[in-house]
């Protein structure tokens, strides 16, 4: 316990649901679990970046009483990929809803989910 | 079968790409180049307390400015795909009344969670929070709001307002940087003010503050769109 | 070390709502698993030392993408009763 770092264990989480989106999207039939799987692919990918982002001890990069300013370089974990997860997530919703959109209107066309009926470019 | 050992290949694939990068995935001892640059120097250059709000508007800011215009796309897009027929709603709306509670607390609750969007936003360089949160929290007292009262409308017009002039004002605030400071979206051409202080940071607060408006508005709009379509026909 | 402890904890109980959200045949189950999945996401990210995050992911993930999600799921069930 002592060797396994708290990124070590957000990395590999990471990884591992990206892995279960990954599989869900590949064999779910279903277009709305499909669309689920894409949104555990991007928290998978939004906990990996923070974990790798993550210094041991360290604490948030917010300067106030408790993190001096002159011995803030020690102190803080790297801001950077807290910035791009926080504009990653405000994109994902923005596509998740897309997708959404999409199959509400595919549903109301064809009156299924099924994603193996929509196959009129299947040769 | 074919397609089981397809699938279980591809992931397979897939894994065996992220366990080899692990290797340098994993943490470091201490601060990157970067990251110690955006330390040191960024209480000073940009004076927020918050370095992931520096980060976010000022040293990434073309960055955010991208990104809500692909918000901006992809709201705009559900907008055009969900748009309800005059004809198609239904009259009168077949829709489960709400509970007397919920009705009443959401007029107690809405108008407070508009607040503490509002706060959110406003004192992002100071506290963790910033444009996105705050726009995020205003969109769900506008879901509060809608579930209270399914049979609401929302104004389309006034989102449309809001989000078009926060947008344009964003980038006027950037083209200032580049004229009277820097360079684009520059936040020093505001006098900082004392570090740590509500009105510090420079344009910071400003700039923040037309990303969460931008934000909230878009995220309200694609609520509300999908809220509309409850009330179809078919 | 306590915080270690919780983070597994927290991470053996993501990997477990991802899979109830991919396998569970009931589409309302699916949608609040995921919806779980980011709220405990949201709780490994505060312990990531990354408020900001956590604050993005509690409101957006787990709160505004399930009510989008119950939507449109509201409408193909009603639109399938129609039918049906």
């Amino acid at each position: 316990m002592e060797q396994i770092s708290l990124s070590h264990i957000a990395i590999t989480a990471g990884i591992l649901l990206i892995l279960t989106g990954l599989w869900g999207i590949l064999t779910q039939k279903n277009i709305i679990k499909m669309i689920i799987g894409f949104s555990l692919f991007d928290t998978g990918i939004h906990i990996v970046m923070v974990g790798v982002g993550y210094l041991e001890g360290k604490t948030a990069p917010i300067l106030d009483e408790a993190v001096k300013v002159k011995e803030a370089a020690g102190e803080i974990v790297d801001p950077l990929p807290q910035a791009m997860v926080l504009t990653a997530i405000v994109i994902g919703i923005g596509i998740t809803a897309l997708m959404l959109a999409y199959a509400l209107r595919l549903y109301q066309k064809r009156k299924t989910l099924d994603i193996q009926k929509f196959n009129d470019l299947k040769w | 079968m074919l397609k089981k050992i397809f699938t279980a290949a591809v992931l397979g694939v897939f894994a065996l790409i992220l366990v080899n990068t692990y290797g340098f995935m994993g943490p470091d001892q201490q601060l990157n180049e970067v990251a110690t640059r955006y330390a040191e120097k960024g209480p000073e250059e940009v004076g927020a307390a918050n370095l992931v709000t520096a980060v976010i508007v000022t040293y990434r800011g073309l960055d955010t400015l991208g990104e809500v215009t692909i918000l901006f796309l992809t709201a705009s897009i559900i907008g055009f795909f969900l748009k309800t027929k005059k004809e198609d709603i239904q009259t009168p709306v077949n829709i489960r009344k709400t509970s007397e509670i919920l009705e009443t607390a959401s007029k107690i609750i809405t108008p407070m969670i508009f607040l503490l969007g509002v706060y959110v936003f406003i004192n992002g360089h100071l506290t963790p929070g910033g444009g996105f949160q705050g726009g995020a929290i205003v969109a769900s007292g506008l879901v509060l709001m809608l579930l209270a009262n399914p049979l609401k409308t929302v104004n389309h017009k006034i989102i449309t307002v809001v989000e078009s002039l926060s947008g344009f004002f964003f980038v006027v605030l950037g083209v200032m940087g580049l004229l009277l400071a820097g360079g684009f979206l520059d936040n020093t051409f505001i006098a900082p003010g004392r570090f740590g202080t509500l009105f510090s940071a420079g344009a910071i607060p400003v700039i923040y503050i037309f990303i969460g408006l931008k934000v909230g508005s878009e995220l309200s709009g694609i609520v509300s769109n999908m809220q509309e379509t409850q009330k179809e026909e078919i | 070390m306590i915080i270690k402890i919780i983070a597994l904890i927290l991470a053996l109980a993501i990997l477990l709502m991802a899979i109830i959200a991919v396998y569970n045949k009931k589409l309302v189950v699916a949608i609040v698993a995921a919806g779980v999945v980011s709220l405990f996401a949201s709780v490994l990210y505060l312990l990531l030392s990354a408020p900001d995050v956590a604050m993005t992911e509690a409101a957006i993930g787990s709160g505004l993408s399930t009510v989008i999600f119950f939507y449109v799921l509201n409408k193909i069930r009603k639109n399938r009763k129609d039918h049906a």
